[in-house]
This record gives C-alpha cells, sequence and structure tokens, in this order.
C-alpha cells in the first residue's frame, strides 16, 4: 500500500491541455473519487496515474518513490477498466493468475491466491468458466480479483461501474466499499457520476478542462462549494448572481441574501451565492419569519413529484429557482400558485466571480 | 426450446436460399462439374479426345507409388509451401500489427495500399521483374555493390531462395490481411490491462495477442499453404533447373506430355494429402486458437 502524490502535472496533446496543472495528493489506504464531466481530463489524470502515458510537465510519486517515467508494468499497480477487458482467451481463474504467472510464481501460489481473491469477490465456484459465460456484474468482480490479487500498491478504477444498470450498481458501490475496506488499499475511481462520487469516496477531485476545481471530503464539498461549477456539477444548486455586500450579495433589483458566517469578500465585486434545493422552504403565506433571513417572493411554475419528495419549480424575476420539499403529506402546491421561499444565511454559500 | 430452434433456422434456411443459391449454382458449374470430369480422367488410361481407344485403370495412381521421384518432389513442394508460410508468416505478422495497432488514419490507408498492391499486378509481371531484380548484374547485384565498397556476386536468379522470394511475395498480402482483420478485433484495453498487470510487450504478445489472433494466423497460413504446395509458375520462372517441384510436374503433364489422365491423378494425390495435413492440424490449431 502506497499513497501517491501528484505535482503539477501538465499534459497536453497537440494544441489540446487535457491535465493543466493538477497537485493532488491521494493518502495512502484512501478512496479517492476523480469526478468531471467527459473531456474534463479525468481518465488523462487516472492514466498518468497508471502509467499508460507519461506527464510532459510535473511528478507523480507512488509511497514516496518518484514513477513519472517509470512504464505501468514496472508500477506495481492494479486496474479496473470501463469494459472489464477480461483475457476472452483464459478461464476466469487464469484471468485472475495472469498478474502472479507473469511474475513467475510457483504453480501451487498462484492457485492459492486465485482462489482466495475469487472468495474475496464471492465468485469462489466460478473459476473455470469463461469471461463470456458471466454476467456484467460477475464480469466485474473478476476483472476486480485480477487488479487486486498481485497486491498492488495502488487500485485504479476507470468508470468501472459505467456499464451496469441501476441496481446492480448500487450492489457493486457496496461490494466495491466492502473490499477496498478489507484490503485496505489506496483506491482511485474514475467517474462521471455525482451520486456515485458522494456515496462511496473519502476524497472528491472535481475536473474541468483538465484543472482541478476543487479537492476534498464529500461533505465538504457539497456543503462549501467554492466555484458555481463545484455547486451545480456535484449535486444540484440554485446560484443567485449580484454585488457583494460583505458576507452576502445584492440581487439586481436590489433584494439582498445573506451567507452563513465567515464568508466574506470586498464589498462591491461580483459574487453570486449558492443555495442547495432541500434547505429553501416554501410556504404560500408571507407568515412569521422564524429567523430565516433569506426570503423571496415567487410563482409555482411547475411540480415534479417523485415519491418521497417533490421539486417545485418557481419563477422569480425571470429566474427558475429549484426547490425539493420531503413528502410529509401536507398540503401540496398548485402550480401557478403564488409562493414565499425562505432559508437560513447559514445554507447560502458566497461564490467568488471566476 | 432445442426444437424451436431448429425449425427457426430451417425456415431460416428456407428463405435464405436465394441468397445462397447464385454462389451455390456457380460453384456446381465452376468447380464441381470440370472437377468430377477430372476424377473421371484419373481413372483412364488415356484421353477420349480425337478417337483413342481408353480404358479404365488404376495405373495413374499406382504411379505415384510406384515412382520415388513423385513422393521426392511432394515432399520437396510441402516443404516449400511450409517455408513460404513461415516467412509469410515472419514478415507479415508484424506488419498487420503496426497496420492495426500503431498507425491510424491516413498513414494506415497508404501502407495498406502498399501491401495488397501485389494483388493488383499481373502474376507473371510480378515474376519476371523479380527476375530482373534477382539474376547476376540484375538490379540487386548492381545496386548493392554501388553500395558497398567490396565486390560481391548476387546471383539467386534459378535457385531455390529465387523461388522462395517469388512465392513469399506473391502470398504475403493473404496473411497480412487475415491477421490484421483478427488484431484489429482485440481491443487496446487488453494489451493494456496486461501490461498493468506486470507483463511486459513480450509477454502480452506471447500470452494475449498470439492467442487471441490465432485464427487470422490459421486462416493465413491454410490460404497460403494449400496453393504453394501446387505452385509451378514461380518454381519454373524463377528457379530453373532446382525449380522442380509437384506442381511444375503437373503442369508438364497437361502442358508438354499432355498425359492428362496421369496428371489428373497427381493432383488428387495433392488435394488428398493436403485434406490430410489440415485434418490433423485442424483441432491443434483449434486449440491454439
Amino acid at each position: 500500500m502506497a499513497g501517491v502524490q501528484v505535482s503539477s502535472v501538465s499534459r497536453s496533446f497537440g494544441a489540446h491541455k487535457a491535465l493543466d496543472d493538477v497537485s493532488i495528493d491521494f493518502a495512502d489506504g484512501g478512496f479517492y473519487a476523480l469526478l468531471g464531466p467527459s473531456g474534463s481530463g479525468k481518465t488523462t489524470l487516472l492514466r498518468q496515474i497508471a502509467g499508460f502515458d507519461f506527464p510532459d510537465t510535473g511528478r507523480i510519486s507512488i509511497g514516496g518513490e518518484s514513477v513519472e517515467r517509470v512504464p505501468v508494468e514496472k508500477r506495481r499497480i492494479g486496474m479496473v477498466f470501463q469494459n472489464y477487458a477480461l483475457f476472452p482467451n483464459m478461464s476466469v481463474a487464469d484471468n485472475v493468475a495472469f498478474g502472479l504467472s507473469v511474475r513467475g510464481e510457483a504453480k501451487a501460489v498462484i492457485a492459492a491466491e486465485v482462489q482466495r481473491a475469487l472468495d474475496l469477490v464471492q465468485l469462489g465456484k466460478l473459476g473455470g468458466r469463461r469471461p463470456h459465460q458471466l454476467s456484467g456484474g460477475q464480469r466485474q468482480r473478476v476483472a476486480l480479483a485480477r487488479a487486486i490479487v498481485t497486491k498492488p500498491r495502488v487500485l485504479l478504477l476507470d468508470e468501472p461501474l459505467g456499464a451496469l444498470d441501476k441496481a446492480l450498481r448500487v450492489d457493486m458501490q457496496i461490494e466495491l466499499k466492502r473490499i477496498q475496506r478489507e484490503i485496505g488499499i489506496t483506491t482511485i475511481f474514475v467517474t462521471h457520476d455525482q451520486e456515485e462520487a458522494l456515496t462511496m469516496s473519502d476524497r472528491i477531485g472535481i475536473l474541468r478542462d483538465g484543472r482541478l476545481v476543487q479537492e476534498g471530503p464529500p461533505e465538504e464539498i457539497y456543503d462549501r462549494p467554492k466555484s458555481e461549477f463545484a455547486a451545480t456539477f456535484l449535486g444540484d444548486a440554485n446560484i443567485f448572481r449580484g454585488d457583494t455586500t460583505g458576507n452576502g450579495i445584492r440581487l439586481p433589483d436590489g433584494t439582498a441574501i445573506a451567507a452563513g458566517a465567515g464568508a466574506t469578500l470586498a464589498a462591491g465585486a461580483k459574487a453570486s451565492c449558492a443555495v442547495r434545493p432541500e434547505r429553501i422552504r416554501i410556504a404560500t403565506d408571507a407568515g412569521a419569519s422564524d429567523g430565516d433571513a433569506n426570503t423571496l417572493k415567487g410563482q409555482v411554475s411547475k411540480r415534479i413529484f417523485a415519491g418521497n419528495n417533490s421539486t417545485y419549480f418557481v419563477e422569480r424575476d425571470g429566474q427558475t429557482l429549484k426547490v425539493i420539499v420531503q413528502n410529509t403529506g401536507a398540503d401540496r402546491l398548485a402550480e401557478g400558485q403564488d409562493v414565499v421561499l425562505r432559508w437560513s444565511p447559514e445554507s447560502t454559500v458566497l461564490i467568488a466571480a471566476n | 426450446m432445442a426444437a424451436q430452434s431448429a425449425t427457426a433456422s430451417r425456415s431460416g434456411l428456407r428463405s435464405a436460399l436465394p441468397l445462397l443459391a447464385p454462389a451455390y449454382l456457380w460453384l456446381t458449374v465452376a468447380i464441381f462439374l470440370p472437377l468430377s470430369a477430372m476424377v473421371f480422367f484419373s481413372f483412364m488410361t488415356d484421353l477420349p479426345l480425337s478417337g483413342k481407344s481408353w480404358a479404365f485403370t488404376l495405373g495413374n495412381y499406382a504411379a505415384f507409388f510406384s515412382q520415388s521421384l513423385y513422393l521426392t518432389l511432394l515432399l520437396a513442394s510441402l516443404r516449400l509451401g511450409l517455408e513460404v508460410t513461415l516467412w509469410c508468416i515472419v514478415i507479415g505478422y508484424p506488419a498487420a500489427y503496426v497496420l492495426a495497432k500503431v498507425l491510424k488514419g491516413r498513414s494506415r490507408e497508404a501502407i495498406f495500399l502498399l501491401v495488397i498492391l501485389p494483388f493488383w499486378s499481373n502474376g507473371l509481371v510480378r515474376i519476371f521483374s523479380w527476375a530482373m531484380v534477382l539474376r547476376e548484374g540484375g538490379i540487386l547485384d548492381t545496386a548493392l555493390n554501388a553500395v558497398l565498397p567490396f565486390k560481391i556476386n548476387i546471383d539467386l536468379m534459378y535457385s531455390y531462395p529465387a523461388v522462395i522470394i517469388g512465392l513469399v511475395h506473391s502470398y504475403v498480402p493473404y496473411m497480412v490481411l487475415t491477421c490484421y482483420l483478427t488484431l484489429q478485433a482485440i481491443d487496446d484495453s487488453l494489451i493494456e490491462a496486461g501490461r498493468s498487470l506486470g507483463a511486459s510487450r513480450l509477454q502480452v504478445l506471447k500470452r494475449v495477442i498470439i492467442p487471441l489472433s490465432m485464427p487470422g494466423l490459421v486462416a493465413g497460413a491454410a490460404l497460403i499453404f494449400v496453393p504453394v504446395v501446387g505452385s509451378f509458375m514461380e518454381p519454373r520462372i524463377l528457379g530453373g533447373r532446382t525449380g522442380t517441384f509437384y506442381g511444375t510436374v503437373i503442369e508438364d503433364q497437361f502442358v508438354a506430355v499432355f498425359n492428362w489422365p496421369l496428371g489428373a491423378a497427381l493432383s488428387f494425390i495433392l488435394l488428398a494429402v493436403v485434406l490430410v495435413i489440415l485434418a490433423i492440424a485442424s483441432p491443434v490449431l483449434r486449440r491454439a486458437a
């Protein structure tokens, strides 16, 4: 096991900057998600760490050892590919045995290790099958067993759950997390699925256009996004834009929105505030304001019922705001109804304009 | 379930009949009929042309076994087929690999064109141009002596190597094409997966790429081996005196000696031997594939 340090790594393909001065410290034993839209550079970064491609500039080290010019086969990493990449000409057991057998391990050692790895992914009885005889979820497990049987220093996963259907994906998320905890391996996981990143990882790095936008624990990024992009890419957010008032902003129509304590920007500059849809309360009357400093009036334009909750779309001064309300059995609001929205400054994140 | 799928495939065959019929009619007319005439000839004492009397005989087949020359030549031809096939693998497989896995876009198209160019030139022209290259004082000899500081004599004409060179040149595109098709179907991520597991490029080649491209190698080898064993044009023109092979002997029976029955019998013995070799080789090759 080992931590991975990526320092100031840049990589260009022709005129396209796939990675632009990216630095991340992947702690030993952590489960890390690299999240970003397609073309954000997350897979390029993973391939630099794996050693399929070398950075133009910058350093990469695994367990303190500089590896940025070391080819993949010498890096002692384990990798799971998006399409699993199982060798179709070999049985499941031979697939898992591959890494040990190219190393020249003794047959008896290989057989025992392979069985242990297959048991770990709960496929102990399927060693004799061929990959094409397995379901998608089973292939996924074989790919994982094959990647970890060699006891790599780092486990790299390239959108490993992308090809699975929703129910299976949730199962595999839990399974993957269990296995990762059990062997305690540093894991770096590329995904474009924000839910997957939130539920599985200890830390998330958000990439956009080859740059690291924000990095930290899921709760921190969700609660305190540092950019509009981070706020809207990880989860949903209502964004208000205006001029800063120090610890909040003033909208163009003069309405003030207060942000939580500690958030201060030089007054007068352009800035925005982000509010999560589930933090806003919606009511029909102007009623008592029970301490919520931020109040806006609007009109419901649409309601989407999703069983345990409803999403209201509220029109306000040409902007559509999203509000998510838990289904408590209370009266539901009709489309076209005038409403008042309230939320606390603590639920409001002040973001400097970039 | 099984019965159902059997019915389905039977009705599938009926609806596919109009699509199959032209090809099979053509094969019947173009191959089966002349071939059965040749089978018939091979059992005759003489050609029934120009009113000569003839009778049925096994003598033509007996001739093969009574004269050791035919067996010697057959073995020489089989060896020729094996060597040409091996050279085609040695030369064609790396080219196919580069075409399928290294080159992309325009450069791939250009190199591909160069590979299949031999197909577009006339066979005789191809062989005679080799003759100009290989003979003493020919292009190869002159060019090498122009470059090298010492005098050497390159006269490959009328030799076994010349026959090999001519045949490999003619047949290597088959190997490139069949291997290219199977190599191209191998997902790059399989190669990357192998390397991520600690395998060197050579180990990945040996344990992943070659086994997965085996069907292409086998198809290419069969496409090359069979016609090379019966080849006569390249051996005759490039081999000269040394170019006597089983194929040239068969050709002689048809065009020089006019002993069609013997020529036909020798052809069918060759066919039988090749079929036996392929039958023996196929389970081995299928397991390898």
